[in-house]
């Protein structure tokens, strides 16, 4: 049961990580990749919310298998972030794969521990 | 900077979807179901993987995610290799990186995970292995993609014997 709402959220939240990036470079016309940015800040916001949920009991597993593993996992990404962060290193963009890395890792986890602070209000 | 006309590298900065890339711009007009469907199917796979990887290899409170960590950090060697062949050795199928790069790699990797789990260390009093995670993850990330790229390009530059 678990294994098919690992998939039924990952399904969904792979093709919304493409459209967001895509609206978001479509708004405008930047080398910093601003789509990946904001999917794994709001991936990392919401399963926030769903690990202190689930650790205060308020959330069930099969919640956290869905909407966690599944939806959130596939919303974020690290490949992509991996990569881009070395492409822009390759085309003479560092401080913009700095700026990548710094402000991408820095932002994520803000969201995260914000995530859980606000499950904690919640269900603490 | 930003917009230098002659990039040292045909691959996209964004691996996900790039649209500097003319033929990546227009792929979601030209065929929005398949293009989707590919990306969906890639993830719901992926995450599968991931999942299993984290069930095969469970971590306690305290206790450094290896799970998360061979799987993001083998994503980034596989995105690697996977954008130069899409790029520069084959003339792949246009659903070819939507599906393996977007879906499969995207939804096998996660960055909601590494961050959430950082957050559990610290909170757990496992800040040295916190901080271990959060630096140990990236390094190694960022080899693996420039190992994936590097790898595959010198194999695709190597003379073919025998090969006219």
């Amino acid at each position: 049961m678990t294994v098919v709402l690992v998939a039924l959220g990952a399904a969904v939240g792979a093709p919304l990580r493409y459209l967001v990036d895509r609206a978001v470079q479509a708004g405008h016309d930047s080398v910093f990749p601003w789509g990946t940015f904001v999917v794994n800040v709001v991936g990392s916001l919401m399963l926030g919310v769903l690990a202190g949920g689930s650790a205060a009991h308020g959330v069930p597993g099969s919640a956290t298998a869905l909407l966690g593993t599944g939806f959130c996992g596939a919303l974020t990404t690290y490949s992509t972030f991996g990569y881009e962060t070395v492409r822009l290193l390759e085309e003479r963009a560092g401080l913009y794969a700095l700026l990548n890395v710094v402000a991408g890792v820095a932002a994520g986890l803000g969201a995260a521990s914000l995530g859980v602070a606000v499950a904690s209000a919640i269900w603490g | 900077m930003p917009d230098s006309p002659a990039p040292t590298w045909p691959e996209p900065v964004d691996s996900d979807v790039d649209l500097h890339d003319p033929a990546q711009r227009g792929e979601l007009r030209r065929a929005p179901r398949a293009v989707l469907a590919a990306v969906s199917a890639g993830g719901a796979l992926g995450a599968l993987a991931r999942y299993a990887a984290t069930v095969a290899r469970p971590h306690d409170a305290g206790g450094f995610p290896w799970a998360t960590f061979a799987v993001n950090v083998s994503g980034c060697l596989l995105i690697g290799v996977l954008m130069v062949l899409v790029t520069e050795v084959w003339t792949a199928h246009e659903l070819v990186r939507p599906f393996l790069g977007t879906g499969v790699l995207g939804g096998y990797t996660t960055f909601s995970t590494y961050t959430v789990d950082v957050q559990r260390l610290v909170t757990a009093g496992s800040a040295g292995t916190a901080l271990l995670y959060l630096a140990g993850t990236l390094a190694a990330a960022l080899v693996a993609v420039s190992a994936g790229l590097g790898l595959t390009r010198a194999a695709a530059r190597r003379p073919r014997v025998g090969v006219r």
